[in-house]
């Protein structure tokens, strides 16, 4: 287990985290949100023990997080970051040693993730050769290729296609089944709702959201409706009980306070035309984000 | 299931994958192939420079000289001193007149033509004229060869004797004796000064090179992202040291090749030539321990220096830039050094060598041309010693943050956010 306590750093004036205490069982994936600057990348730096906490502790399975357990974490840094020059094979391994693994066995291990990975012939390569999407590959491979037991992994899915974040989706599911705990943060709110059970969002170093991902929606009471016709039906946004609206190609998207409001708004559209959809939608967590973190993303 | 890490690191396991690997990678480059053979082939040529320059003027024509002997009586026994001097300078009589000579010399028949002619004492006199006189070697021959016939003339008027001409040209006896225990005779301190000259340019350029190449791996360590793995596997200050050291191994490595070239190709040398009257031949060893243990410390000083600078910048464009100060610094305590190879007694030369920066040189410079007590080679020494130390604590901790802090100023003043970075509290 995981276990952040009152955790909270400093840069001078700043205060870039804000007593943050958090609980991320074994074998969990967990997701880490925020905007930009509101803590994340600070809090996986102190979870690492790049940087130290001003106050409060950080434990990982009751220990101290430190030099000495590093061969047992993993990480994949927001800001991508391998040797230009050296050749990829090469290059894992030397990382995985540098984690305190036995020389054959990572050789073996990056073997087998670059097949997995579709990029056998890229061993011998040199990074800066590599697409962009493709070095992001190799990136993922020298965090995992260690088999940590805490893995954390900053924007895992950012600037890859469609197919590739897939398969690098079901990596992440595979080893969270095969025991790992994985925390990772991304702006992507449709992978974290895919992939996590349990979130917690941030906001200027303090978390506004923390739980599990069906409680945090619940709570949050709000619920969204679609609403489709062949006529204007912008006027519902007039109806008391909504909080705010957003016109879509083909109707429009109203966020209600409560359940009940949309009894209203399926009376008020009685009559007035032919309603093609009108549908109540759980909120999304890009909803939830919005409201809580205050910035938009897309 | 998979299963999961159990491993443990002992802590000098990754100290010295790192060493290694900043070893390894840099051995391999093109860059520093091809820099140490190149280096290589410059001191074998530099040892064989006489052959070469001899197998070049072999290939040179003989010079002529024009010369208008308007006594009509000098031309002859000018043009044999002159053969006995300088036998590819061959004087040519003529009648031509100087304008006609003007147009030769343009042409490239002649180097230059020569007016001889006598003063109202009836002593020679010449005047010589050429595109330009730039050649000093051509003038002074022909200036000793009038100078050796003003003699004899002069000796033929006072009838002397062929010995007693030898007597008048004969140079007075001087010589000069040191009186210190172990100081050097004169001839020791030329060979002194060619040898510490030599190996000054040596730690010169390898502490400006080493300390560029610390910097710049750790510049491309931070600008291509990699530093913050690193850092999360092993602790930056263990990092910056196995690098410094990885790096001085390699430095020692390529010294070692050049010196194993150097004494094969000097002592391939005939006695008698330029290189084995400079002393090279004999060079002592503890001339070249004192040279290689400065080097080392001198290295560390300016290494823990650049791994810091390193450390400050985000692009490896601007590791130049932030090298700039500690490159002054190398290239001042050179040019003191130079300063006191002629000078070493001075105090000034005293006083800088045991300023830190300075000392690999300087105190070299001592150690080279004077005797010195051992006592001022160890307070050397320490001092020197105690500056790596000072100097590896506070890069430690420059270092520890600088490598977290990305942004587009890349100045000293950074130093004191990178040591705030790196607080633990």
């Amino acid at each position: 287990m995981l276990i952040l306590e009152n955790v909270t750093k400093k840069f001078n004036e700043f205060t870039a985290v804000n007593e943050l205490s958090l609980q991320i069982p074994e074998q969990e994936l967990f997701g880490f949100l925020g905007a930009n600057g509101a803590g994340k990348t600070t809090t996986f730096r102190m979870i690492l023990g790049i940087l130290q906490a001003n106050e409060g502790t950080i434990r990982w399975n009751g220990q101290p997080v430190n030099y000495k357990t590093s061969p047992l974490i993993g990480y994949l840094p927001e800001e991508r970051g391998l040797y230009p020059k050296m050749k990829v094979k090469e290059q894992i391994v030397y990382l995985a040693r540098l984690r305190g693994m036995d020389k054959k066995e990572a050789a073996a291990e990056t073997d087998s993730w670059l097949e997995r990975f579709n990029v056998p012939d890229y061993a011998g390569k040199k990074v800066e050769e590599l697409s962009k999407g493709n070095q992001q590959k190799i990136q993922f491979i020298a965090s995992v290729v260690h088999k940590p037991q805490l893995l954390i992994l900053d924007e895992p899915f950012s600037g890859l296609d469609p197919v590739n974040v897939e398969l690098l989706k079901q990596a992440v599911i595979q080893l969270k089944e095969s025991g790992s705990t994985i925390v990772f943060s991304s702006h992507r709110m449709e992978h974290v709702e895919e992939l996590c059970e349990n979130l917690c969002i941030m906001h200027h170093g303090r978390p506004v959201v923390h739980g599990g991902l069906r409680e945090i929606k619940r709570s949050f009471g709000k619920k969204n409706v679609a609403v489709q016709a062949d006529f204007d039906v912008s006027f519902l946004q007039d109806i008391p009980g909504v909080l705010r609206s957003r016109k879509t190609a083909e109707g429009i998207l109203l966020q209600i306070a409560k359940e009940e409001t949309s009894q209203h708004l399926f009376s008020a559209l009685q009559g007035k035309g032919f309603v093609t959809k009108f549908e109540l939608e759980e909120p999304s967590l890009n909803d939830i984000f919005i409201e809580k973190a205050g910035a938009s993303y897309e | 299931m998979i299963s999961l890490s159990k491993r443990q690191v002992l802590p000098m396991n990754n100290f010295w994958m790192i060493l290694s690997q900043s070893y390894i990678n840099k051995f391999k480059t093109k860059a520093f192939i091809v820099t140490t053979l190149l280096i290589a082939v410059v001191i074998i040529a530099a040892a064989n420079m006489e052959q070469i320059f001899s197998y070049f003027d072999d290939e040179e024509k003989e010079t002529k000289i024009a010369v208008i002997d308007k006594t009509g009586t000098m031309y002859e026994p000018f043009k044999a001193q002159l053969a006995v001097i300088a036998d590819d300078l061959i004087a040519v009589q003529t009648d031509k007149t100087e304008n006609e000579l003007k147009d030769e010399v343009e042409k490239g028949t002649y180097k230059g033509y020569l007016l001889l002619d006598r003063t109202a004492d009836e002593l020679p006199a010449a005047t010589y004229k050429a595109e330009n006189i730039a050649n000093s070697e051509t003038t002074s021959d022909i200036q000793q060869a009038l100078q050796t016939l003003k003699t004899m003339e002069v000796a033929g008027k006072f009838q002397l004797t062929n010995e007693q001409i030898q007597m008048w040209n004969a140079p007075a006896a001087f010589e000069t004796v040191a009186l210190a225990k172990n100081a050097k005779s004169e001839e020791e301190l030329m060979q002194a000064q060619a040898l510490v000259y030599i190996l000054l340019f040596f730690i010169y350029m390898s502490v400006i090179m080493y300390a560029n190449m610390i910097a710049s791996e750790v510049a491309i360590e931070k600008s291509s992202r990699v530093m913050e793995i690193l850092i999360s596997s092993v602790s930056p200050v263990k990092q910056m040291f196995a690098k410094i050291i990885g790096i001085g191994l390699l430095g020692l490595t390529q010294m070692g090749i050049w010196i194993a070239f150097a004494y094969v190709a000097l002592s391939n040398q005939s006695e008698g030539s330029i290189v084995s009257l400079m002393g090279l031949k004999s060079v002592s060893a503890s001339m070249m321990v004192y040279a290689v243990v400065l080097f080392i410390l001198g290295y560390f000083l300016y290494a823990t220096i650049a791994a810091l600078l390193g450390s400050l910048v985000s692009r490896l464009e601007d590791v130049q830039q932030m090298m700039m100060p500690l490159t002054f610094l190398v290239m001042i305590g050179f040019f003191i050094s130079m300063y006191g190879l002629s000078n070493p007694e001075s105090t000034f030369i005293t006083v800088t060598s045991y300023i830190p920066f300075f000392t690999p040189m300087i105190m070299f410079v001592r150690i080279g041309l004077l005797s010195i007590p051992l006592w001022e080679v160890a307070l050397g020494f320490g001092i020197l010693l105690a500056a790596i130390f000072v100097f590896g604590v506070i890069g430690a901790r420059i270092y520890k943050g600088g490598v977290l802090m990305y942004g587009k100023s890349n100045s000293l003043k950074d130093m004191k956010k990178a040591l705030e970075m790196s607080k633990d509290n």
